[in-house]
């Protein structure tokens, strides 16, 4: 391989490796303001909207994440949703694929959020109380830091296999770092295992410092309880 | 959620405030559900000017009665699925074995890289190493691809499963097994490991879960499944008009196989949490237990804790 080709096999994967990321931040952010609002519904007093919240989760947890990206890129543009006339082509199919993530990610979001605020033992609250806090002043001194605090390791394993994730995108007419590579294992297929190889290492730089600093947090909780 | 406890006890204010806020978010509810069946149903133009039916209409759903030669087809994807799926789970829980064994060595010369080709097999996108086994190792067989992308996967998460129960069984159960004179391998194998295996059962079927589910990853790499059976051949075979329908069929062939496993997995769990018997390290109570096993005085002590009735139902005592 020449040094050429070297340079446009490093520039294929980092454009792709951008991609990649942006999708990450962009459904990341979309499926944590969907999963909080479940949250939110799920522990709300209203028994109505906290069973729509248990059936959303209930049924979005069990399809597959290749359904929903299927539905959103084939389906969604029949029902009149249409990224095309505005942006073009590859951005159209792009949103769908982030509209996609963020559904399929955020009951997943609204669990961990829930199991934090529910892993906060009982006597925090009582004692609270009986120290006499209002329930605003309960809710905001005492839960909240504490469920706060142990929401996030498990956010971040969502996030991470959110990361992983993106990749199905590709097969859905994004080209983000999975397409890139299947691009390129295609156009050099002598190279096809360092190729891979590339775009693992390119998946591996985001999930595991995710995962090691999600270890850390839960350690640092754990001393804490 | 018992959220009594945050507040005093509702008065008739709060209570007519709570049916209102019910009320209110029963409409809401009942709207959107207006609103997505309204769009669903209204007539739709396609992009050669032609109006078709609403997706209520009969004409969109009576392939599924009048030409049943597609159900056979049907058949043949579910099988696709549902065999990948098995055969990549018995591979997966080979593979999370040995690599449980292999992580829970007592040298640091195994453990060290084993930890390391488990981060390296998490840590990537289980897509990838489907396409990766399709390339390289079985040259363009998808069945073999997806199950083995699957196993190798989930292997690894099944490994650091296992391991995670054997590091949380009690100390004396491989003490006893080293002092009756078994090998450190044999102690692993006939004493702790079924120990862990239970206790890790309704995690482990958890993640066979999510195994079945990507199975539907086989559509990306031309492997025939449910989904590429049902949109890719039938679909459109039968023409656009019955492409929603083909979709729905789909979803509710994948939440009706999953339910039906997650229902049998929480099953298990409770299952198992029901009998008693030895009962994990750090003093908290697992989901797990193993059965059969008499609880040692050392882990009787240590279980009193846990059985006494401050903490008996923690289970529903949270906030």
């Amino acid at each position: 391989m020449t040094g050429d080709e070297m340079t446009l096999v490093l520039q294929t994967l980092l454009d792709g490796f951008l991609v990649t990321l942006s999708l990450l931040a962009i459904s990341g952010l979309g499926a944590f303001i969907l999963g909080t609002i479940i949250a939110i519904l799920r522990i709300s007093p209203v028994s109505t909207l906290r069973g729509f919240a248990a059936f959303y989760t209930e049924a979005i947890r069990n399809i597959p994440l290749t359904l929903v990206l299927f539905f959103c890129a084939t389906l969604l543009p029949q029902l009149g949703v249409d990224f095309a006339r505005t942006f073009g082509a590859s951005t159209h199919y792009y949103i769908l694929a982030a509209i996609g993530l963020s559904v399929y990610t955020s009951p997943f979001i609204a669990e961990a959020i829930r199991s934090g605020v529910n892993g906060v033992p009982f006597g925090q609250a009582e004692a609270a109380r009986s120290i006499g806090l209002d329930f605003g002043q309960t809710l905001s001194l005492v839960i909240m830091p504490q469920a706060f605090r142990m929401t996030i390791p498990p956010l971040i394993n969502v996030f991470i296999a959110l990361t992983k994730n993106t990749s199905v995108a590709g097969g859905f007419a994004v080209i983000e770092l999975f397409a890139r590579g299947r691009d390129l294992v295609r156009d050099f297929g002598n190279y096809a295992i360092p190729m891979l190889l590339g775009v693992a290492i390119c998946y591996l730089l985001v999930t595991i410092p995710l995962g090691y600093v999600s270890r850390v947090i839960e350690r640092k909780v754990a001393v804490l309880r | 959620m018992s959220a009594s406890v945050l507040f005093d006890a509702p008065g008739p204010k709060a209570r007519r405030r709570a049916v209102i806020f019910n009320i209110l978010g029963g409409l809401l509810l009942a709207a959107g559900v207006l609103w997505v069946y309204m769009t669903l149903a209204a007539p739709k133009v396609t992009a050669g000017g032609q109006t078709r039916p609403g997706l209520f209409d009969v004409s969109r759903w009576d392939v599924f009665w009048t030409r049943p030669e597609m159900w056979p087809v049907v058949w043949n994807g579910v099988w696709s699925t549902l065999s990948a799926a098995g055969i990549a789970a018995v591979l997966a829980i080979l593979l999370g074995m040995v690599f449980a064994v292999l992580g829970s060595s007592q040298s640091t010369w195994v453990t060290r890289p084993t930890v390391m080709v488990l981060e390296f097999f998490r840590g990537m996108p289980v897509l990838l190493m489907i396409f990766f086994m399709l390339i390289v190792v079985v040259k363009g067989a998808p069945f073999w691809a997806v199950i083995l992308g699957l196993a190798v996967y989930n292997g690894a998460l099944i490994g650091e499963i296992l391991r995670a129960g054997l590091k949380s069984l009690p100390r004396g159960q491989r003490e006893a097994g080293l002092s009756v004179g078994l090998t450190p391998l044999k102690t692993l194998l006939l004493v702790e490991f079924p120990q862990a295996f239970r206790q890790m059962t309704p995690i482990i079927v958890a993640q066979l879960v999510v195994l079945l589910k990507d199975t539907s990853l086989g559509y990306i790499v031309a492997y025939e499944e449910i989904l590429r059976t049902n949109m890719n051949i039938l679909a459109s075979y039968f023409g656009s008009d019955y492409i929603f329908s083909f979709f729905f069929l789909t979803l509710v062939i994948y939440m009706g196989i999953n339910l039906i496993v997650s229902w049998f997995a929480r099953y298990l769990s409770k299952r198992l949490t029901a009998s008693k018997g030895a009962k994990p390290r750090a003093g908290k109570v697992a989901k797990g237990e193993d059965g059969p096993l008499e609880p040692t005085p050392t882990q009787l002590i240590r279980a009193i804790p846990s059985d006494a009735p401050i903490q008996s139902s923690e289970g529903d005592r949270r906030v």
